[in-house]
């Protein structure tokens, strides 16, 4: 637990899009440092991809500005399409953007369960088991920030805990930062550093604690936020009077 | 030996069918023959241009042909018209450019019928150069943008967040593009560029499992209909482009056969 310098990696400074005469998103501004899991919650259309890509780079015509201090950045995409008529296996699409050892493709594979699917064509996954592949992909170089857009639709519910557990693993020991979407606001309350929560542009956002009490998420999410907040209270409440930690209680 | 025309055209065949092999799988992956056939449509006036000004034609069809395509790419960003609309403006409004230029040069004898199907009769030996010396650039070209290329075509989201510049690759593909219907219109006719693109690279794809497997037997099965074509074409005396093009369509179905044995 001893304090470390946190390192910068990406500062999105008041970004937004302006599209067909409206704002796709805007004004958004946040930090992510090294070791920390970023989540972005919000309502369909929201803007949570469209800020990750901002992010990314991948839009360019911008507002606002996004400063990326490493080069070492990994991609989960919400949705990839690969054609019949594209032969793509798993392994090639391993290496699509970097140079990687067997070892460490298998390794990667491996560590999202999804080994056996090494030879497999890539049109022919199943929607889970492509995105065990998108993650070990990411994953295999080793990245300082990794952008996960809905990692685990689609994954079946055991798969997805694991995936979940594997995510908070790898900011753990790669230390490298990780900007998360989700749907899950358990996933999202229990185990991520910071929330920002979107509805195109920035409502609310902070530690999970002080985000689940702001009134604005409470309206976005209905009755869906409040469950989760009495669950998340329950926990912090018998945490906190032990010890000072309240993040890594929830299991 | 180079005096002979048929050894001339079938150097040259070769050429042309090395290149449209690596070129013809990206065509089919990228869904782009629809902008094959739109380039070719445009290299009739880059033609009808080089005869009015005297010029290589490879070379008046590589510009106007890098043109439209260039006139391409930014009106998909400018316009909200859909990629096929926009293809088939630029498509018809410069066929319907060339052939009015083609009614103004009266004075030329001009072989139509050449230009739309191909005449090995015509393969000169500067026409040897060009395609094997640009050809061999494409290909080198080609390799070097292999990476982002290949990778922006898979996903370009992913390909420009992970730093592969995938915008650059396409507009160099572009442009590749452009180069392949310059050098080839002479052998294969602008009408069936695009077939030498297509036939070949989809019967590499029932045969293979990766991209460059496929790139492979693309190559070979091009390399196949130019020199089975080509001696057809001799001995029945046969159009050379539509006899190329009808060998490749016998190769496509022999790998549908293949393609079901191996299922």
């Amino acid at each position: 637990m001893e304090p470390q310098k946190k390192e910068i990696l990406v500062k999105i400074k008041n970004a937004g899009i302006f599209k067909n005469n409206k704002w796709l998103v805007r004004d958004v501004s946040f930090e992510i440092y090294k070791g920390t899991i970023v989540s972005l919650i919000g309502p369909n259309g929201s803007g949570k991809t469209t800020t990750a890509k901002i992010l990314l780079g991948i839009y360019r015509d911008i507002h606002g500005s996004v400063e990326r201090f490493t080069k070492k950045i990994s991609y989960v995409p919400q949705k990839i399409l690969i054609d019949w008529s594209l032969p793509i296996r798993v392994v090639d699409f391993m290496v699509l953007t970097q140079k990687l050892e067997n070892n460490e493709i298998e390794e990667a594979l491996k560590l999202t369960g999804a080994e056996h699917l090494k030879n497999n064509s890539l049109s022919k996954l199943s929607g889970g088991e492509l995105q065990r592949v998108l993650l070990a992909r990411a994953i295999a170089k080793k990245p300082d920030l990794l952008v996960l857009d809905e990692p685990v639709q689609g994954v079946d519910f055991t798969g997805e805990a694991a995936l979940y557990e594997l995510i908070k693993k790898i900011s753990e020991t790669l230390k490298c930062g990780i900007l998360l979407i989700s749907h899950d606001l358990h996933m999202v309350m229990s185990s991520t550093d910071f929330v920002i929560c979107l509805n195109g542009h920035i409502c609310c956002s902070g530690t999970p604690i002080s985000v689940a009490q702001n009134k604005e998420y409470q309206k976005l999410f209905g009755d869906h936020a409040s469950q989760i907040l009495s669950l998340y209270k329950h926990n912090h409440d018998h945490d906190h009077s032990t010890d000072g930690s309240i993040k890594e209680k929830i299991n | 030996m180079l005096d002979d025309f048929f050894i001339r055209a079938l150097i040259a065949g070769l050429g042309v069918a090395l290149v449209t092999g690596p070129l013809g799988c990206f065509v089919i992956w990228r869904r782009l023959s629809f902008f094959g056939d739109t380039l070719a449509h445009a290299a009739l006036l880059g033609v009808t241009i080089s005869l009015a000004v005297d010029m290589n034609i490879s070379l008046a069809v590589f510009i106007v042909s890098s043109i439209v395509a260039l006139i391409l790419l930014r009106l998909q960003k400018t316009t909200n018209l859909t990629g096929d609309a926009l293809l088939g403006l630029l498509a018809h409004s410069s066929l319907a450019l060339g052939l009015v230029v083609l009614g103004f040069l009266s004075f030329i004898r001009f072989d139509i019928m050449g230009l739309l199907f191909g005449d090995i009769l015509s393969v000169t030996k500067i026409d040897l150069i060009v395609i094997w010396v640009g050809g061999l650039a494409i290909i080198l070209i080609l390799k070097l943008i292999w990476k982002p290329l290949f990778a922006s075509t898979v996903n370009y989201d992913l390909a420009a967040a992970e730093g592969m510049n995938p915008e650059k690759a396409d507009i160099i593909f572009t442009i590749l593009m452009a180069a392949i219907i310059a050098i080839s219109i002479k052998m294969v006719g602008l009408l069936l560029i695009t077939g030498m693109l297509i036939v070949p690279a989809a019967m590499a794809r029932n045969l293979s499992n990766g991209p460059l497997q496929m790139v492979f037997f693309s190559i070979i099965g091009g390399l196949l209909s130019v020199l089975i074509g080509l001696f057809t074409s001799l001995k029945i005396n046969s159009p050379s482009g539509p006899s190329i093009i009808s060998v490749a369509l016998i190769l496509f179905m022999l790998s549908l056969i293949m393609a079901k044995k191996k299922l």
